[in-house]
This record gives C-alpha cells, sequence and structure tokens, in this order.
C-alpha cells in the first residue's frame, strides 16, 4: 500500500448560470511513497493550490479521494502540516513562541521545557539562535519564511505540505534556504508535497515531478522521475548530465505541452492516457540516454 | 537633530498661543471704569461695581484655578465641593459604566463576529440603536433603576456599547484567514482558537473601539450629571452657571478636557501593549 492515495479527485465551482460548472481540475490521480519528495508544476489557475489544501484539510474536493495510509483525508490535522505561501506568522508572538504553540498543540501533555526544548532543536535547525526572542515584524522575509519551515518541521508530520514556500524570497535568499531545505530534508527523510514555479528548484528537491496541464479541466498528466542521486548539491548538479535532460524535458512541457495536452484538447490526452488515468511515468534522462544510444549504433 | 529643532519649534508655537489667547481674552475682558463712589453691600451683590455681566478674564480664571487646585478636596456641603471631589464622582461612574459595557460587549462582539447568523439577527437592533442619543435612556432609566446615580451609569453603559461592540465584531470577523488556517491544521480546537488566534488578532481593533467609548462616555457623563444633578462635574459645571460664577465653569471646562485627554492616553497606553506590526 502506497502511503498517500490520491484518486480522481476535481474541484468544481458552480458557474454563473445555474446548473452549469466550471472545473478547475479533474481525474486527478497520483500516489507518494513515505520518504518520498514530490513537487508539482503547472501554470497559474490549473489548481495546484487547492489540490494542496486538498491534502491539508482545510478545503474539500468536489469528487475524489484522498488517502493517506489507510485513512481517508478529511479535516486538517497535525498529522499533515502546513507551509503557507506568505509564512503565516502570527504577528503578536516571537519567533520562538509561533513554535511553541504548534508544539504544544502536538504534544499537549508534555512539560514546558520539554516543549521549550523541543522549540529551540528547530531554531537551531534553521539557523535562527539569537533570534528566537524577535517577532516576525522584526525578521528579514528570509528568517520569517525559516521561523514558517522550523514550526512545520517541528510538529513533525506525516507529509508536510508547501505552497510556493520561497516565492516571495529574493533569489539568494531562496538559494540559501533552499540549501538548508535539502540538508534537513535529507536527515528527517521527511515525505513532503511542495508546490513551485522554479524548474531548477524542483528538480534540485525532488524525487519525482508531477507536471499539470493548463485549466480549466486541468490534469496531473506525467510523473517525471528525477534521477539524479541524492545528496544533492546545488553548485554541482547543474554538471549532473540528467540535469539538463531534465530541465528541458520540464520546460518543453510548461512552454508547450501543457497547452496542448490542456482541457481544451482533452481528446489529445484521452488517447495518450492510460487505463487507470494515473500520470504517465517518464524519465527524461533514460529517454535521452536511449535515444542518443540509437544514433550511435545508426 | 531635526527633530529637537521640531520639538523647539512647536514648544514656541504653543506657548506664543497660549500667550496671544490669554492677551486677546484679557483685552477682551476688561472691565469697564469703575465708578469710583462707594457701593453698599446690596449693590456689589447685585453687580452694580460693573456696568454689565462680563466673561471672566484668563487671569481670573488662572487665580480661581490656583485657589481650587490648592486644595480641590474640601467638602463645605451639598452646593459647595471641591473640583477634586466632583470629578472624582464623574470618573468612577464613567470607569463603572464603561467596565460594564466592556464585560457585556466584547464577548458578544466575539460572538457576532464569529458567527454569521448572529451577525445577521443581531444586526438590525445594534443598527437602530446605535444612533440613539444615550441621554434619550434617561427618562427609562430613571423611571426603571429608581436611582439617578445608577441611571447615569447605565446612560454611560449604553453608549459605551455600541463602538466596542462593533469594533470588536469586525476585528474577529476580519482576522487574517492565514492565522485561522494556521489553527486549524494545529488542531486547535473552537476555545483555543479563539483565545490562542482570535481574541489577539482582534485586540487591536477591540481597543480602538474601546479607547472610543471612553471618550464618548466622558462627554456623555457630563450632560447626564446635568439632568440628573446632586454631584459631578457636569452638575458642578450647571450649578456654577446657576452661581453665574463663569470663571468657574471655564475652569471645569479645562479640567474635563484634562481629565478626558487622560482617560485616552491611559487606554492609548494599555492598548500600545496589545497592538502588533506584521
Amino acid at each position: 500500500m502506497k502511503f498517500l492515495h490520491v484518486e480522481n479527485l476535481a474541484k468544481k465551482y458552480p458557474g454563473a448560470k445555474k446548473g452549469e460548472s466550471f472545473t478547475v481540475f479533474e481525474d486527478v490521480n497520483f500516489t507518494i511513497e513515505k520518504g518520498e519528495f514530490i513537487c508539482i508544476i503547472g501554470h497559474s489557475g490549473c489548481g495546484k493550490s487547492t489540490i494542496l489544501n486538498n491534502l491539508a484539510g482545510l478545503d474539500d474536493p468536489s469528487d475524489g479521494l484522498i488517502m493517506m495510509e489507510g485513512v481517508k483525508v478529511s479535516g486538517p490535522s497535525l498529522n499533515r502540516g502546513v507551509i503557507f505561501q506568505n509564512h503565516s506568522l502570527l504577528p503578536w508572538l516571537s519567533a520562538l513562541k509561533n513554535i511553541t504553540i504548534a508544539v504544544k498543540s502536538r504534544n499537549p501533555t508534555w512539560t514546558q521545557s520539554q516543549i521549550l526544548e523541543h522549540s529551540y532543536k528547530f531554531i537551531d535547525m534553521v539557523g535562527l539562535k539569537g533570534y528566537e526572542t524577535r517577532k516576525p515584524s522584526e525578521l528579514s522575509g528570509g528568517m520569517k519564511q525559516r521561523v514558517g519551515i522550523a514550526r512545520a518541521f517541528a510538529i513533525e508530520p506525516k507529509l508536510l505540505l508547501m505552497d510556493e514556500p520561497f516565492g516571495a524570497l529574493d533569489a539568494l535568499t531562496r538559494g540559501m534556504i533552499q540549501d538548508e531545505l535539502v540538508k534537513i530534508c535529507g536527515q528527517t527523510r521527511q515525505t513532503t508535497f511542495m508546490i513551485t514555479h522554479d524548474v531548477d528548484e524542483a528538480i534540485l528537491l525532488s524525487d519525482r515531478i508531477l507536471l499539470m496541464t493548463n485549466g480549466p479541466y486541468a490534469r496531473v498528466a506525467e510523473s517525471v522521475k528525477v534521477s539524479i542521486d541524492k545528496p544533492r548539491d546545488r553548485s554541482t548538479i547543474v554538471h549532473d548530465p540528467a540535469y539538463y535532460h531534465i530541465r528541458n524535458y520540464l520546460i518543453d512541457f510548461l512552454v508547450k505541452r501543457s497547452k496542448e495536452l490542456s482541457g481544451n484538447n482533452s481528446t489529445v490526452f484521452h488517447a495518450e492516457e492510460s487505463a487507470d488515468s494515473f500520470p504517465k511515468v517518464v524519465d527524461p534522462h533514460m529517454i535521452a540516454l536511449v535515444k542518443s544510444a540509437g544514433s550511435v549504433v545508426r | 537633530m531635526k527633530i529637537s529643532k521640531i520639538n523647539r519649534d512647536a514648544t514656541l508655537i504653543f506657548l506664543s498661543v497660549l500667550f496671544l489667547a490669554f492677551l486677546v481674552g484679557e483685552m477682551l475682558t476688561s472691565k469697564g471704569i469703575s465708578k469710583q463712589k462707594e457701593l453698599t453691600e446690596y449693590e456689589l451683590l447685585m453687580g452694580a461695581d460693573d456696568e454689565k455681566a462680563r466673561l471672566p478674564s484668563p487671569s481670573e480664571v488662572a487665580v480661581l484655578a490656583f485657589n481650587e487646585l490648592k486644595n480641590p478636596f474640601y467638602d463645605n456641603g451639598p452646593n459647595d465641593k471641591g473640583i477634586g471631589i466632583q470629578l472624582i464622582y464623574s470618573i468612577v461612574r464613567v470607569l463603572a459604566g464603561y467596565l460594564l459595557a466592556v464585560i457585556f460587549a466584547v464577548p458578544l462582539g466575539f460572538l457576532v463576529g464569529m458567527s454569521p447568523v448572529f451577525y445577521k439577527a443581531l444586526d438590525p437592533y445594534i443598527q437602530v440603536l446605535k444612533p440613539v442619543s444615550p441621554l434619550a435612556w434617561m427618562p427609562l432609566a430613571l423611571f426603571v433603576i429608581q436611582d439617578s446615580i445608577l441611571s447615569s451609569v447605565f446612560v454611560i453603559f449604553i453608549c459605551s456599547i455600541w463602538p466596542i461592540l462593533i469594533n470588536t465584531a469586525f476585528g474577529v470577523a476580519s482576522v487574517k484567514k492565514d492565522w485561522i488556517n494556521v489553527a486549524k491544521t494545529l488542531e486547535m480546537n473552537k476555545l483555543q482558537t479563539a483565545f490562542r488566534v482570535i481574541l489577539p488578532a482582534a485586540a487591536p481593533t477591540i481597543f480602538t473601539g474601546m479607547r472610543i467609548s471612553i471618550g464618548i462616555s466622558w462627554l456623555v457623563i457630563v450632560a447626564a450629571e446635568m439632568l440628573v444633578g446632586g454631584t459631578g462635574i457636569g452638575y458642578y459645571v450647571w450649578n456654577e452657571w446657576n452661581n453665574l460664577d463663569l470663571a468657574s465653569v471655564v475652569f471645569s471646562i479645562l479640567m474635563i478636557g484634562i481629565i478626558g485627554m487622560l482617560l485616552d492616553l491611559g487606554l492609548a497606553h494599555i492598548g500600545k501593549l496589545f497592538t502588533y506590526s506584521e
């Protein structure tokens, strides 16, 4: 049994006219193994955030089913931690208190010293020692997001959900926090589902990348394997032969095929799709290797 | 350096306005040439030393203020109490009515802000009762409560409720959805969400309402005490008007202003403890 199952997930909103409805996405199917890091990429409006909110239990899908460890997901849970796009720290609490409030919720029976010890561990982990008494307004954007990361990791969720966590950060800060995330995820083997618009970020962090077609009627079309060994390093990963094969494949999908495969041209999609409508598994590096091998033989 | 210059200039302007007001006041209220002949005590009592009643000059008010503030808490019977005693009467009434209003309006505002059903159900009452002058309640209060002091406390209560209620409801209803989502993902129950997230998030808005209310209360108490009489700064003003002692009236206007300012500053100070910046 897979750790997480998403079956035929759909989100529809009532349309302007009675009886009409607007379908953001439908027939979304994918699974996540324990310890896997999954990124999902797609154009704005394809419903990535809605899928994440469905996984978090903050929003209910119109149709379909989400099962985690064999149990249906309904409503939010401490087993699924969320790192929000805009950090969502409580501004009247210090960085430390933002974390302890989460730890206290996770472990209601703990003593104050246990809570503090546990919280400080995660303050250290994100490199915020010395800043713990500051309020979020006194922290930089990157530091705020680190507190958000520490808060999410401190409750030790079974599944971590991240909604474009670095979207609002500048490139340098983003790179630094990505490095830290690589390190932390390497240590904790945290199962993670992350939304991003950044192709390089997705390759650096994930084991698999889910590609969504454009909305409306968006689908998860393909599941791209990132066949680069872990641990990865931002400076060396670009020299990996697989890197550009994967990168080109993703860019090609985003620029061209996400539109070709979108709801408007769904006949094309249905012709391609496998019977169970699970996303096609692709390994761009393998494809490239096979291709070049073929040309050599010829 | 720049700020010190601004402060210096502001102080200078403040003092010149004060001086100018004093000067103009003195000029406008100067006595006509007093008649040289000796007046009888009866003539003096009837104000025959001056051709007509005049506004008090600033210096008269200042002398009176000095004498009154030298001994603000004397008590020579119902019609002659020190300004301090009168002010304390008023402050106690205001605080009593105001605190009752806080106790009543904050939880109710919370309910109205949290629940769209309660909001829709109670909004018509709020909208109709809010614009009613609190003094319009006075006859009803006097009849039902049968006590003039408690009636003025009730009038303060009724005028304090609305800003607190409305601001609390607004603050609670407009708590960022992200913060509520944080509470949800942390599996907080309704009570925990209310006390750990919604209350601190709405606190600055609630305090703004409380600050508006204390200002209104202080406005209303003067009028209320003019109506019910007996004690308090409002009664004092009206009593001095009846005594034709306009210097005392001017003096009490100043005192009402100063106490109102202190009440507002006090609340602003407390409110600062609960504000946050994003």
